[in-house]
């Protein structure tokens, strides 16, 4: 069976003599280790050559939008934490944006600082587990393990801030939850001062690598009018060199007062944006560093104390009225006005966008999760196609996909 | 931010009153509400002028207004990065309609449009290849319509003694727990238990 003969069935073409071969067509995943996840690709093959690729999703469909329309505003908050699950509060942020978008809350100076603190942190983490699990989709294994170390350090800064790892929950309409601790300001200020290093070090190993180049340059460029075609954003639409940062051009939170710079490639290939992500990665580095600076200097509250959120403890103790507060807002939830918002954050991955119908209640009437790791895989048909088998891993690795956000 | 916007939606209506129905600008945001007929040249209009240059396509969803004649609003998102604005654009349609794919302006419509039909059972007319997208291979009816029960109809669960996965009609010990929270003073549309008494005094 394995030999081919299925796929030769004996006719030849009459003109040339040469025997008729079909194309073959492989299963990829949904049980592959470089398939990031749940992806199943039905890929039609002429020899090792790409011809067609059909990507199947929604294996990890949990129907989040729908649950969404049975919850309150509060309660959902959560779910965003499981869209994108390597860089969790970035998504929450574009939730928390949206509502208060539709409420017109201000966010304290202080939440806006930590906001942008936990984004960033989020961004090195996601960057991370891309470049060194990209790395060992293309035969590295060291630098997976040299970047869960790193990524491992930052969890126990989310842990610090909020008490979990990975579902944060963090992030409030209206601010952040708890206030950071002083001490632990100063070990995120320590770890952004060596984490340039760590980052030289993973760079050793991967950016003159023959190896780790053979498999990258070259492969899957993509330029401007396919960026713009396929709805790109993110690292993938800046690697055509195009200058598109959320941050920098439509800035939301504080992100205006801060210095950093917005790297873009020339080239448009798997290796530009593997330098990209490490570029972001310092860049990031250095917006936490300013952010805890700014910290330092920011001392109020962390949340606007109203009807978004819940009364302090202490004066729940003492007051009638902040203490059916609470009641409320952990039963009830607040009452959003109606109308139709659309909020975006720029997430690692590119831009996420929360899109609310609001219609009064406690509740949203609908609720859409626009992810940008949905609109990189849909192009994968058009980047595979002429690339070999073996570049699937390297695309996908790439294209950086997560089927939290794109199954949702 | 906002004047700009104002101005934007007056120069498309103005270019294109044919199609515009009516526009707004709440939240920040340029909301247009557009007709059916056109529209695959409109969103090419969007596409190519000069001053809007939408030359990305964001996001394509619906929403279900199961109350209304027209039930569905199919939405459109739009992001011009080299204007850098956004719009909205919201086309309504009976059940019974269909809509124009955009495919042939913007390729990436392709995913969204599938799953709007997926999830709304919208079908749009020359699209290349308008298959189920997030739901179940074989999967009937569809889950973001307001009809459709949020606990769905089957479930599925591996069958030790057929060795492979069956499907079955949802059982649930206790009913998926609608809460209604809201108060009794501001607009719930029930009455509580006991107050029924009152009344038949």
């Amino acid at each position: 069976m394995m030999d081919g003969s299925r796929y030769d069935d004996g006719s030849t073409d009459a003109l040339s003599g040469e025997q008729k071969i079909r194309n073959f067509n492989i299963n990829f995943g949904p049980q592959h280790p470089a398939a990031h996840g749940v992806l199943r690709l039905v890929l039609e093959l002429d020899g090792e050559i790409v011809e067609r690729c059909d990507p199947h999703v929604g294996l990890l469909h949990r129907g989040t939008e729908k649950l969404m329309e049975s919850r309150t505003y509060l309660q959902n908050l959560p779910y965003l934490d499981r869209l994108d699950y390597v860089a969790p509060m970035n998504q929450e942020h574009a939730w928390c944006l949206a509502i208060e978008k539709m409420t017109g809350t201000e966010v304290p100076r202080r939440g806006s600082l930590i906001r942008v603190l936990y984004s960033e942190i989020g961004r090195v983490l996601n960057h991370l587990m891309n470049v060194c699990s990209q790395a060992m989709d293309v035969g590295a294994l060291t630098p997976n393990l040299w970047g869960f170390e790193e990524r491992e350090k930052l969890m126990i800064f989310y842990e610090r801030a909020c008490g979990a790892r990975l579902h944060s929950n963090y992030f409030r309409p209206g601010g952040v939850h708890q206030d950071l601790p002083d001490a632990l300001l100063d070990d995120i200020e320590e770890w952004a001062l060596g984490f340039p290093e760590i980052l030289d070090d993973i760079e050793t190993l991967l950016t003159e690598n023959r190896v780790f180049k053979q498999r990258n340059v070259d492969i899957a460029v993509v330029d401007v009018d396919t960026a713009l075609e396929h709805g790109y954003s993110g690292v993938m639409l800046r690697s055509t060199g195009l200058a598109w940062d959320l941050r920098r051009s439509q800035p939301y939170e504080c992100y205006d007062e801060f210095d950093f710079k917005v790297p873009v490639g020339k080239n448009g290939d798997c290796y530009d944006r593997y330098l990209m992500r490490l570029a972001e990665m310092r860049e990031s580095t250095n917006i936490i560093r300013q952010a805890i600076v700014k910290l330092r200097e920011a001392t109020g509250d962390v949340m606007t104390r109203g009807k978004l959120s819940p009364p302090k403890r202490g004066e729940m103790k003492t007051s009638m009225e902040a203490l059916i507060h609470h009641f409320k807002l952990y039963t009830e939830g607040f009452h959003v006005p109606e109308g139709e918002v659309y909020a975006c954050v720029e997430a690692p991955k590119g831009e996420f966008g929360v899109y609310i119908v609001g219609d009064g209640t406690n509740r949203p009437y609908r609720a859409k999760l626009r992810a940008p790791g949905y609109m990189h895989l849909q192009s994968l048909d058009h980047i595979t196609c002429g690339h070999q088998l073996a570049d699937v891993a390297a695309i996908i690795g790439t294209i950086d996909i997560v089927f939290g956000e794109i199954d949702r | 931010m906002s004047e700009a916007l104002k101005e934007l939606g007056a120069h498309i209506e103005l270019k294109r009153p044919d199609c515009v129905l009516g526009w707004d600008v709440s939240f920040g945001e340029l909301n247009m509400d557009v007709t059916l007929g056109h529209f695959t040249e409109f969103v090419e209009f969007l596409k190519n002028d000069p001053t809007c240059k939408f030359s990305t396509l964001v996001d394509i969803t619906a929403v279900d207004h199961p109350e209304r004649p027209k039930r569905f609003t199919v939405v459109y998102h739009l992001l011009s990065m080299y204007q850098n604005h956004r719009i909205r654009l919201r086309v309504a349609i009976r059940e019974d309609e269909m809509v124009p794919s955009i495919t042939s302006v913007h390729p990436c419509a392709n995913w969204p449009e599938r799953e709007t039909f997926d999830m709304f059972g919208i079908i749009f007319t020359d699209h290349p290849d308008l298959r189920r997208l997030l739901t179940d291979y074989g999967f009937r009816g569809h889950p973001l319509r307001k009809d459709f029960p949020t606990t769905g109809y089957t479930e599925v669960r591996y069958d030790e003694v057929q060795k492979r996965v069956v499907y079955e009609p949802v059982s649930l010990p206790q009913d998926y727990r609608q809460f209604d929270f809201m108060s009794p003073w501001e607009g719930a549309e029930y009455i509580l238990p006991g107050d029924e008494k009152g009344e038949a005094k």
